[in-house]
């Protein structure tokens, strides 16, 4: 099983002509993701990737030709959001977004045309998705990862391999790794995940990486607190000695008017039933003081 | 992108707003000629003019940069004194001088971008002129919050009823515009945050002498998303420079997101969440952060070694810590950054590296043969980070 892709994943890449379009689809490929099209428009007929990958003018077109049922987009930011409105058009059921520094209001009316077609959207500013043996949409580096039943979802990019890269080592792996993205809006939130994790056969065992800013990790706390009784579960936030007022660097890793601290998302995994580690290295194990054996 | 009120009042009532007048003044005689003007309006019911420090920071106020004269002497005196202040580090560089307002009644009005919900939010409340987190916490059922809709903005049913939640009274028609206006800005200049507070009903007088009460936009507030900067070039004139470190317009030159902070242990770290847990590790290994750096994504050498100048640049620096995990970033590129930077330097401050990910091995090669200090793990570095940054103060 694993969550959002799989081994009946179809991936087509938007911006496959791009540089890291093309990069990144090389890599997706290498790793053995079944990524069957790509769309820019208007170099429809060629073939990108060592002539492996034929791209297509439109999404619609591709997803007739191709039966694609995912969708990856590299397309810069100022036609970022139309990429997604065309994948939703074209009836993807799940958009990676990986185009970072999209202006937040204009992904507003995006996450709602997503949520009225009943489509998932990952991201924006994400670094995708690994389901370990099965497939990688995204840029994570393929390398970090090791099957296994854990699922890890995070709000950010580099930190995220820290965290998994821990995990292989220790010999822990991983069901699905998720990153959702560091912008203020963005198509599916932490507690979204924690679902699908939970209804995942596979899956048993989560690491919820967060960081300062918003409430996100609190509302997935709240739900995991009944919901995940019985997991493993752990979890890292990054920023406790971050400063207020400033943005750390994501749009959404800021603390202000004493909302979004480090200790309240702490406080709130914890009353949960979170295991929260100091640093990184230490989720290995503290998962297996959780309880978890994998 | 903070913006000063001076300007975001002009974006109102660019878009249709109720403002009254103002100028912005840079010396006490301009401030002075812009007094004798208000003085002189038979609209000002209070006969005086308001002068307010032009600072991007909260609590004006309280620090003796918003205040009233009565006379021309008395505005060119206030505005000197004010002109004269720094309020919270930042210097004072413009007063804004205005008829002061003779205030029926204080309202709060503000949209913001709702992360849980993904929609803009209106703030509403009967209580202004206060700061709303306050109220927040004193008496919470004063607080009206209400979204607008992610495709259709805020339909006119929906202005009506904010209008009358909030509890205009008579002004009930203008409070609704004034909603419907505040959301048209947000969107027209990619706003993340349009703050009027106070949005007040004031008495003015017609020119028959006879009264007049209006609800208008007193105070404004209002942050720019820096993501949509690159489609309001008209906007970036805006930018208050005074207000920002140079080393952060150094670092916008190189795309590097720099935060200086107090502590005395450099970092260079690629990726934001990275980085606070970088900055997090120092601390719990008994060290304290100079600051927060992010090189971001795919960083070549000539990046890096910006990055390097910048974290040199303070003099509080005692250790640099550098930990980058190479994803779309090539450990190469950063270990030959880190190598130019190191030739170029001025001062010997040492350095531990910690190159993982992408062309981790090609790093590991050109730092050993550079006789980099390395650590292995994140830990690590941090640990051999804290004991360099202490032996080079003892």
């Amino acid at each position: 099983m694993s969550i959002l892709i799989g081994r009946d994943t179809r991936l087509l890449v938007q911006g496959i002509t791009g540089r890291e379009g093309e990069f990144h689809s090389r890599a997706m490929v290498e790793y053995g993701t079944p990524l069957v099209a790509g769309v820019t428009p208007g170099k429809g007929g060629l073939m990108a990737i060592d002539g492996a990958v034929p791209v297509f003018d439109t999404v619609a077109a591709a997803v007739e030709a191709t039966g694609a049922n995912a969708s990856c987009i590299f397309v810069p930011a100022a036609g970022a959001p139309d990429a997604v409105l065309e994948s939703v058009a074209a009836g993807i059921a799940t958009i990676f977004c990986i185009t970072e520094g999209i202006p937040a209001l204009d992904m507003i009316a995006v996450v709602e045309e997503v949520r009225l077609a009943g489509a998932r959207l990952i991201g924006p500013n994400c670094p995708g998705a690994t389901s370990p043996g099965k497939a990688k949409v995204g840029i994570i580096p393929g390398s970090i990862h090791r099957e296994g039943r854990v699922g890890v979802v995070s709000r950010s990019g580099t930190l995220t391999y820290e965290a998994v890269q821990a995990m292989t080592d220790a010999g822990l792996g991983q069901s699905t790794c998720v990153g959702i993205g560091g912008d203020p809006v963005i198509g599916t939130q932490f507690l979204e995940i924690l679902q699908l994790f939970e209804a995942d056969p596979e899956t048993d065992a989560v690491v919820l990486i967060g960081e300062i800013g918003g409430t996100a990790e609190e509302e997935a706390a709240a739900w995991a607190a009944e919901h995940l009784r019985d997991v493993p579960k752990v979890a890292f936030i990054a920023g406790r000695t971050a400063p207020e007022g400033k943005r750390m660097g994501h749009a959404g890793a800021i603390v202000s008017g004493g909302r979004g601290t480090a200790a309240s998302k702490v406080e709130a995994l914890e009353a949960a039933g979170f295991r929260v580690a100091g640093s990184p290295t230490e989720l290995p194990a503290l998962l297996r003081d959780a309880g978890y054996g994998g | 992108m903070k913006i000063h009120e001076a300007d975001a009042k002009s974006l109102l009532v660019a878009q249709g707003l109720p403002v009254p007048a103002w100028e912005v003044a840079r010396t006490p005689t301009q401030a002075r000629a812009a007094a004798v003007r208000f003085l002189a309006d038979p609209g000002n019911a209070t006969r005086k003019v308001v002068i307010k420090a032009q600072v991007l920071v909260g609590g004006r106020g309280k620090a003796g940069g918003v205040r009233l004269a009565g006379t021309a002497d008395e505005a060119e005196d206030v505005a000197a004194q004010i002109l004269a202040l720094e309020i919270k580090g930042l210097p004072v560089r413009r007063v804004l001088v205005g008829p002061a307002a003779e205030i029926v009644k204080e309202y709060y009005l503000s949209v913001v971008l709702d992360r849980a919900t993904r929609r803009l939010m209106f703030i509403g409340s009967a209580e202004g002129g206060v700061e709303i987190e306050q109220v927040a916490v004193d008496n919470p059922g004063a607080i009206v919050y209400e979204h607008a809709d992610p495709l259709l903005g805020l339909p006119d049913y929906a202005a009506r009823e904010l209008a009358f939640k909030i509890g205009f009274g008579p002004h009930w028609k203008a409070g609704a515009a004034i909603a419907k206006g505040l959301l048209k800005t947000m969107l027209a200049y990619d706003a993340d945050l349009v703050e009027i507070n106070p949005l007040a009903v004031i008495r003015e007088h017609n020119a028959d002498g006879s009264e007049v009460e209006r609800l208008v936009c007193l105070d404004a507030k209002m942050t720019l998303d820096d993501s949509a900067l690159a489609r309001h070039t008209e906007l970036e004139s805006l930018r208050d420079l005074d207000a920002e470190d140079p080393t952060d317009v150094e670092a916008r030159r190189y795309d590097l997101t720099f935060i200086k902070l107090e502590g005395d242990i450099g970092c260079m770290v690629n990726g934001a969440g990275l980085a606070m847990t970088t900055m997090d590790l120092v601390k719990r290994a008994g060290g304290r952060p100079a600051n927060f750096l992010d090189i971001g994504g795919g960083a070549k050498a000539d990046r890096v070694a910006a990055a390097m100048r910048l974290i040199l640049d303070d003099p509080n620096v005692k250790a640099i810590l550098v930990n980058i995990f190479g994803g779309i970033t090539r450990g190469d590129e950063v270990a030959r950054g880190l190598i130019e930077a190191r030739a170029q330097q001025e001062r010997e401050v040492p350095m531990v590296v910690r190159i993982v990910g992408t062309n981790a091995a090609e790093a590991a090669e050109l730092l050993e043969a550079a006789s980099f200090v390395t650590a292995a793990s994140l830990d690590e570095a941090a640990e051999k980070a804290v004991s360099a940054a202490k032996a080079a103060a003892a």
